[in-house]
């Protein structure tokens, strides 16, 4: 009765209705949010999942065919290493990185958020290309390997190419989660493990690392997640031994037109992400979070 | 004894900086280049791939496409992810934390898996190549990133407040208008930033809906690469760069004044 007309009722009661009032609006503030999701997410990624099934007869002929042909699980294989190694060369970047950008003034600081952020600024596409100039065969990076009298590496079209300008895009991702969790560690910690007899190494390993965790898993999850969907790098600085997932799934659907097996390697793809993403996020909780939920 | 660790970690991190910003930096004298080379170092010096970009019906056709399609995808997601953020924020806890995990899911969805979707239901419904179908889906990834940013701020602003104005007799729209909205302004500010940005940069889903008709500036730049080494991709990436900068760096005097005072 009162939740169907909340306006009539005594004042006595019309705060509790506002309440509830405010939650059935609420939702109403969000549903537009929720409708453009259902129309713009929902409703490709259920038609990919659909024609996965369904193209171009009912089974899961698709699935057979993925997990079937050997290309395929070595592209497979190969997206999860180069993810993996992104994530490494991001970890071992931008650890110490994050970890000076809590320990120097506020000047200097702000040169180092500014140096994570500019990357930013320039459309991606434009930031690949420049990698392509950099790497290439004659370019840059290869006549410093020359004068240091290494002779040239082969950089561009190799998943090392890869690896590089994937990291550099995805840095970004690492370094800020981390600061965030670093910059509530209380320094006085490793000063009072000092203090108390542990070697440098020892207080970083068993006071700093412990509680940097959070932030370390945080910034793997998102820097490996993302690196699994990638596309225009592997693209532009691959070569074919450096396919990854996604311009399989492109090629497919755009250049042999097969809906089924390029749904049945997105829906793959996606069940890999969430599956991660479920997996790793309750170990980027920050401990004091977890504590005040239980 | 802990001078050489600092020396080293100092230099380490210089290296990581300038491992983040040398592509960035690399696109401006590359620009310049008198040859139709995207050698660098570059030779010579000329402004004929910026005149090229600015006279060059295909570019300035995709500049205005990216500008057209980012101007309203902002708008759009910015009334979106700010009411959402809104209802989110006045929900149960444990519901509005589901809601507010589903809505971010754009996020991580993997582009190409989101693009072969997108491009599917286009075909059917005839919006390949549309404004509409790029605003659609322009808009679906950049809520997330409004919701996120007027959150943030709504997270500090004082609910105390509008109660206040409400005992003063304001009705709630005033409240909103007069009180809530002038403090969360810079949230949503950035919102859109952050939308009009995700929208101009976008390319994945915008390679499978282009159409000769419709297309946008990551779409061209993209196409320009894989046909030729032609600089004027360099020429546009400083353009953007010194954009950027330059709205960056308004923005930081703009917040510093604002500090100061």
């Amino acid at each position: 009765m009162r939740a169907i007309d909340s306006r009539n009722t005594v004042p006595a009661v019309a705060a509790d209705d506002r309440r509830r009032w405010f939650r059935g609006q609420a939702f109403w503030l969000v549903a537009p949010a929720l409708l453009l999701l259902v129309i713009c997410l929902g409703l490709p990624l259920a038609i990919v999942t659909l024609r996965s099934f369904s193209e171009p007869q009912w089974g899961w002929q698709n699935y057979a065919w993925f997990f079937g042909t050997p290309v395929n699980l070595t592209v497979l294989q190969r997206t999860f290493a180069i993810s993996a190694w992104v994530t490494l060369v991001c970890l071992i970047a931008g650890y110490p990185y994050a970890y000076v950008m809590t320990a120097v003034g506020p000047k200097m600081r702000l040169v180092l958020i500014l140096c994570v952020l500019v990357p930013f600024w320039v459309s991606g596409v434009v930031r690949t290309l420049a990698w392509v100039i950099l790497l290439q065969d004659s370019g840059v990076i290869n006549s410093v390997i020359r004068a240091v009298g290494l002779g040239p590496v082969k950089l561009i079209r190799t998943q090392t190419g890869v690896v590089i300008g994937m990291a550099q895009v995805l840095l970004p991702f690492m370094i800020l989660p981390l600061y965030s969790v670093m910059k509530t560690i209380d320094l006085r910690l490793m000063q009072a493990a000092r203090s108390l007899g542990a070697s440098p190494a020892r207080a970083f390993a068993q006071v700093y690392l412990p509680l940097s965790l959070p932030g370390v898993y945080a910034g793997a999850i998102i820097v490996f997640i993302l690196a699994l969907g990638f596309y225009i790098t592997p693209a532009l600085l691959g070569g074919p031994r450096s396919t990854m997932l996604s311009t399989l799934i492109q090629n497919q659907v755009l250049s042999l037109l097969n809906w089924g097996r390029g749904g049945a390697m997105g829906v793959v793809l996606l069940i890999a992400t969430f599956v991660l993403l479920a997996l790793a996020a309750p170990l980027s909780r920050q401990p004091h979070k977890t504590g005040s939920r239980r | 004894m802990k001078q050489p660790g600092r020396i080293l970690l100092g230099l380490y991190c210089l290296l990581v900086a300038v491992w983040l910003v040398a592509p960035t930096i690399v696109v401006v004298p590359m620009s310049f280049n008198d040859k139709k080379s995207l050698a660098f170092p570059p030779s010579g010096f000329s402004w004929q791939w910026y005149q090229n970009f600015f006279t060059n019906p295909e570019w300035s056709a995709s500049l205005i496409g990216s500008l057209k399609v980012a101007v309203v995808t902002a708008v759009f997601a910015t009334v979106i992810g700010t009411l959402a953020a809104f209802g989110l924020d006045r929900m149960k806890s444990r519901v509005s934390g589901v809601l507010r995990a589903l809505l971010i899911t754009p996020m991580v969805v993997p582009g190409v898996v989101l693009a072969v979707g997108i491009y599917a239901v286009y075909l059917d419904t005839r919006l390949v190549g549309t404004m509409t179908g790029f605003v659609l889906a322009h808009t679906m990834l950049a809520v997330p990133f409004v919701i996120i940013a007027v959150s943030a701020s709504l997270e500090v602003f004082d609910k105390r407040l509008e109660t206040a104005a409400a005992s003063l007799g304001a009705t709630r729209l005033t409240a909103f208008r007069t009180v809530t909205l002038p403090l969360i302004a810079p949230g949503i500010l950035s919102g859109l930033l952050f939308a009009f940005v995700t929208s101009f940069d976008e390319i994945i889903v915008a390679l499978f809906i282009t159409s000769p008709y419709l297309k946008t500036l990551p779409v061209q730049i993209f196409s320009s690469i894989t046909r030729d080494a032609d600089p004027t991709v360099a020429a546009v990436g400083t353009l953007l760069f010194i954009t950027t900068s330059l709205v960056i760096g308004a923005g930081l005097l703009i917040c510093s004044r604002q500090g100061r005072r």
